[in-house]
């Protein structure tokens, strides 16, 4: 007896499972599309340089935005020097929306590309949602 | 000593791997070697698997772990002895994801120098429990790096994983758990002298290449941050046939992604193969109907067999002289 069949089957069955990304990017065609994101404050004056170098922001806002959140709620230390002297409100709609006034266009842009969604907004207000009405 | 080598050998792959994307060799670690990998792993899988299903089917071994199946009167336990292919399908799932056999384990052991007892032990089995089940889920939470857009049900992986949310980027608790286990089991294999003199290099390599790759992905995730919108560019990149090789990515991916290419390549060669084998195994695949089915081997010589039909036939006339009675009228 052997059952040559039957582990044949389970090895295109297996075959067919490993090589899933393939077949999902080929049906989907948008692999190796970077994020297009917006910067809503680029050319305007005063305003055209994040609070830390753009590549740093890049790989570590989110460590910076939880370290603001625990020196506000637990220090009330809300204020922030930026290393070439300009000062920032520690916060999350007044800071970082006023430049990033495009949150869908910039924030969320990115985030929807590698799959996270921060709960942030739960109780945070995005100000443009809040002026559609949308709370 | 074996555990020596192997270490040797890990420390060689880091230092390829950060000497190499240090001198900007980034073709070589983010396009060859990935595609080798990747063939390597699928056409030696698909070598090994077919070589199995040339083997016959062995007789059937029944384990006496349940009551077999026998008069309609006697309860059976189909689950532990079955004895038709729905039961088989169920021991089976049971084995590949709750480790069934091993929850079995026991452990010998001399007390107050006299008494031999045996008790049960289930550290082995809740270590690999959570090794596997963690190595699963981060695993199939990676595919949000290999395809665009990111499919539903890895978010939802994700969001689950991330339940407890702490800490920001959310401590994921399989990466809590994979580190735990691994640690367990390597310290489980260094520290019993009896399990040391069992241990081959190719336990512990696979070992602590495992422990390299979620070192690597841990730091990444939450000390040393890296550039995921690049790295899932070269991810998809990758696996659309579009190599993409971005800028400025840390070395410390390119270490995490040779750590991974490594394992990918070293997998058919080794005892990592028990993924496909579990499903081979015969005490596990066959249901224990041995005397309710023929088992015949493929390898027996023909007997050439003469029935009593046959040799009534034959001797027909000579028999009906003899006045021997006959089957036939
Ligand atoms: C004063 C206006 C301003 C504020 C406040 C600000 N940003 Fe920025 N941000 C910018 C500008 C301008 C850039 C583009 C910089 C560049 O490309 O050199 C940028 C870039 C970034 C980037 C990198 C985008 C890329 O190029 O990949 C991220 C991420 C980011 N900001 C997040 C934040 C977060 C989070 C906050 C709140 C903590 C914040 N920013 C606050 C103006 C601002
Ligand atoms: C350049 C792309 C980019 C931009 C722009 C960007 N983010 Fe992010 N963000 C990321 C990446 C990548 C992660 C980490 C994803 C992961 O953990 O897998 C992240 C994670 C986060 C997290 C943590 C989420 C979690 O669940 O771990 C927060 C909070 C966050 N971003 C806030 C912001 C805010 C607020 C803005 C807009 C002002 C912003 N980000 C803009 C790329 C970006
Ligand atoms: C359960 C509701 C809730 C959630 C969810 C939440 N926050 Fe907050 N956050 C608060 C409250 C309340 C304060 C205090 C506001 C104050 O004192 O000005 C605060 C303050 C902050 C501040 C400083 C003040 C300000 O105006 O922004 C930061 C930064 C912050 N949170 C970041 C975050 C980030 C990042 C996330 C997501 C990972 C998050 N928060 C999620 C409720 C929440
Ligand atoms: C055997 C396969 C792999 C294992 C076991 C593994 C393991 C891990 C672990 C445990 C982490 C910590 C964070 C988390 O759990 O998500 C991690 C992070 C990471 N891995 Fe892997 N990895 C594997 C393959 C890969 C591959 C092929 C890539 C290449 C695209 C990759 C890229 C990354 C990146 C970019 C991070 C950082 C995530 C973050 O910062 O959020 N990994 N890995």
């Amino acid at each position: 007896m052997f059952d040559g069949g039957k582990i044949i089957t389970g090895l295109i069955i297996f075959l067919i499972i490993i090589t899933f990304p393939v077949w999902y990017n080929a049906v989907n065609g948008q692999a190796g599309e970077r994020p297009e994101i917006e910067i809503a404050t680029k050319d305007t004056p005063g305003k055209n340089e994040c609070v830390l170098p753009a590549d740093v922001m890049r790989t570590d806002h989110m460590d910076l935005v939880m370290q603001w959140r625990d020196e506000v709620v637990r220090h009330d230390d809300r204020t922030f020097k930026t290393e070439n002297g300009r000062e920032f409100t520690k916060s999350l709609t007044h800071t970082c929306l006023d430049c990033h006034s495009n949150k869908d266009a910039f924030c969320d842009q990115c985030h929807n590309y590698v799959g996270v969604d921060p709960y942030c907004w739960d109780c945070h207000i995005v100000p443009q949602d809040f002026e559609k009405g949308v709370k | 000593m074996k555990v020596g080598i192997s270490l040797v050998v890990i420390v060689l792959l880091t230092a390829i791997a950060l000497v190499g994307a240090g001198v900007g060799l980034n073709f070589v670690f983010g396009v060859i070697i990935p595609y080798a990998a990747i063939a390597i792993f699928l056409i030696g899988v698909v070598y090994r698997v077919l070589k199995w299903a040339k083997a016959p089917v062995p007789f059937r071994i029944p384990t006496t772990s349940g009551q077999q199946k026998s008069l309609d009167w006697i309860k059976n336990d189909n689950l532990e002895s079955p004895h038709n292919t729905l039961g088989v399908i169920g021991r089976m799932l049971l084995e590949v994801l709750f480790f069934r056999s091993l929850f079995r384990n026991t452990k010998t052991e001399l007390k107050d120098n006299s008494k031999l007892v045996y008790g049960s032990s289930k550290w082995l089995w809740a270590g690999g429990m959570a090794f596997h089940w963690s190595f699963l889920i981060i695993f199939l939470r990676h595919f949000k790096y290999f395809v665009q857009p990111t499919p539903k049900w890895v978010m939802l992986l994700q969001d689950v994983d991330s339940f407890f949310q702490i800490g920001l980027p959310i401590v994921y608790i399989t990466d809590f758990l994979i580190l735990a286990a691994l640690t367990f089991l390597f310290l489980r294999r260094v520290m019993d002298s009896r399990l040391r003199y069992m241990s081959l290099l190719n336990d512990y390599f696979p070992l602590l290449l495992i422990i390299g790759i979620a070192t690597t992905g841990v730091l990444m995730r939450y000390f040393i941050k890296v550039d995921i919108i690049s790295i899932k560019e070269l991810g998809t990149g990758l696996l659309s046939f579009h190599p993409i090789l971005p800028e400025g990515v840390n070395p410390l991916f390119y270490l995490h992604f040779f750590y991974v290419c490594t394992l990918i390549a070293y997998f058919p060669f080794s005892k990592l193969m028990h993924m496909g084998g579990v499903f081979l195994s015969p005490t596990r695949n066959l249901a224990n109907n041995n005397r309710a089915k023929r088992h015949i081997n493929p390898w027996n010589p023909e007997v050439k067999v003469h029935t009593y039909q046959e040799y009534e036939e034959e001797f027909h006339d000579v028999m009906k002289a003899a006045g021997l009675p006959l089957d036939k009228e």
